[in-house]
């Protein structure tokens, strides 16, 4: 892979530190007056979603990592690993470990779109579409004629996961929820 | 990352209101100086010698003149043709000038910049420092610089290390020094190991020190940038390894200091101000020592001004002079986030 310098990082760019691949989240320069000018730079560890912070001295470089996104759909799992396939015709398939899903995991459901990272061919990271559709799998009744009113109470999706919704909600109905902040969003 | 081609590319990066503000400001400059009798002038953002500072980049370009094929340097500072105008006689002057740094990106830096520039020949550095402030007072709104008339509070180099890292600038041993400025500016240990005692404590000064000058008394710790208040203070008596070209005085400690003064605002510098140094043979023999450094780092060397020289050999009056970054300032008065949105054109986007 290619060397980055440090007036070439920017949010985004996959670089090499300590042995992980990182993401670049952030890049200041800091230059004293007349003297030798630093980089502070905040960058996401890709395996353990940590933020670093480090500072370099200005053209100090990184190695790039081989980092790869792509589109890929959810197909099963065997209990030990997680299998997606990419959806741009070539079908070809990834096997996931748990490692990689981390918290995600309870936003799984077959044939949605997840974006996968990849590092040399290694399958690090899966991020799910940012809103996913989900059936209520198991929610106390709900109150009859309570549309309007606050109130919530938690419900538990086909993907495993709990998410509270309003009051009216019932079991079998299918939620739109958003991934990011795990909250209901409407019915779908 | 969004292609090049896109629609909106070819748009300002700032606003038009934001435009009619700069404006406005640029007219408070140039009123400013007329009412203190500083003759306004224009001097080559082009010139046959360029700034040989190690730690600043030059661009060139190759052109054809009446002196044939020649590389000629983009300016970094008006400094050099704004002193050959004083060896000649110019009195008072300055310049809003566009300079350019290479490589020099960020969200208070870009490549091609404002700076303005003024030189007092006779005036006292104290004097100057105070004429510095009473610009930017002008400048900043009441809404962020509400202690318009109070005094510019000033500290020295030695007094702000004391009171935010417990060393003594001048005396700490220097692999404490590194350690310090490993750990404080997140580097791993011995990353400084091969670093000068200036590096160390240049790092220290931006990334501890300086985030907490020129804030108001409720406002420190507040992401730079948003509107809130602030407060002008200088920074003095700078070790005199980092006096580059300005005299150098004793301190109340019995060490050698640089007669120069920094001005922060909000956590950033602002203006740097210099009792000049006159003396052409030092002026010499720091551009070559500039350039023999250049050779070992492996960096281009570049072409040296020998007509400033022969300027400073005919006679510099004795004064002062300071560079403030007219950007940041506008930056600061506006409360923009970037540079760029205070720029019609910022690079890349120019």
């Amino acid at each position: 892979m290619a060397n980055h310098s440090t007036n070439e990082f920017k949010g985004g760019l996959k670089v090499m530190l300590d042995g992980d691949p990182c993401s670049i989240v952030s890049n200041e320069l800091v230059k004293p007056g007349k003297g030798q000018a630093f980089n502070r730079v905040k960058l996401r560890n890709l395996m353990t979603g940590r933020v670093w912070e480090r500072t370099f001295k200005s053209g100090d470089s990184l190695e790039g990592a081989d980092v790869m996104e792509l589109e890929m759909e959810y197909l099963y799992t065997d209990g030990d690993m997680w299998y997606f396939m990419q959806t741009d015709g070539s079908f070809e398939q990834y096997a996931v470990e748990k490692r990689a899903l981390g918290d995600d995991e309870k936003w799984l459901k077959e044939q949605a779109p997840y974006t996968v990272t990849l590092w040399n061919d290694n399958a690090i990271q899966v991020t799910p579409p940012n809103f996913i559709e989900l059936e209520v799998t198991q929610t106390d009744p709900g109150l009859k004629g309570d549309t309007a009113q606050g109130g919530s109470k938690p419900a538990t999706l086909s993907s495993g996961a709990v998410v509270n919704v309003p009051l009216f909600i019932n079991e079998g109905e299918v939620l739109k929820v958003d991934t990011r902040t795990g909250s209901y969003v409407s019915r779908a | 990352m969004r292609p090049p081609h896109t629609e909106s590319a070819w748009q300002p990066t700032a606003d038009m209101a934001t435009l009619h503000a700069r404006a406005r400001l640029m007219t408070r400059v140039r009123a400013f100086f007329a009412e203190r009798n500083v003759l306004e002038v224009e001097t080559p953002v082009l010139g046959q010698g360029g700034s040989t500072d190690v730690h600043l980049a030059s661009l060139s370009s190759l052109a054809h003149t009446a002196a044939g094929r020649q590389r000629l340097w983009l300016r970094t500072s008006p400094e050099f043709h704004m002193k050959r105008l004083l060896a000649a006689g110019s009195g008072p002057i300055y310049q809003l000038a566009k300079s350019f740094r290479d490589g020099e990106v960020g969200r208070r830096h870009n490549i091609e910049f404002t700076m303005l520039e003024w030189y007092r020949p006779g005036m006292g550095l104290a004097a100057l420092m105070e004429e510095t402030a009473a610009l930017i007072r002008k400048l900043l709104p009441e809404s962020v610089l509400p202690d318009g008339q109070t005094p510019l509070r000033c500290y020295a180099y030695r007094e702000l290390f004391y009171d935010q890292l417990e060393i003594d600038p001048f005396s700490v041993p220097l692999v404490r020094l590194r350690r310090l400025a490993e750990e404080r500016g997140s580097m791993p240990e011995g990353a400084l190991d091969d670093e000068p005692r200036d590096t160390c404590l240049d790092l220290l000064m931006s990334f501890v020190i300086e985030p907490n000058l020129g804030w108001g008394d409720a406002e420190q710790g507040k992401a730079p940038g948003e509107k809130c208040q602030g407060k002008l203070v200088a920074v003095v008596d700078y070790p005199a390894s980092q006096a580059a070209l300005a005299r150098r005085h004793v301190d109340a400690y019995g060490d050698e200091v640089a007669s120069r003064f920094e001005l922060y605002f909000q956590g950033v510098e602002l203006a740097n101000g210099y009792d000049e140094l006159t003396d052409a043979a030092e002026q010499q023999a720091r551009f070559e020592a500039d350039n023999a450094e250049r050779r070992e780092l492996g960096f281009d060397e570049v072409d040296v001004d020998m007509r400033l020289v022969a300027a400073l050999d005919h006679g510099l009056p004795e004064g002062s002079g300071v560079a403030l970054g007219l950007d940041r300032v506008i930056q600061l008065a506006l409360g923009k986030y970037t540079l760029a949105e205070v720029m019609a054109f910022a690079t890349p986007a120019c």
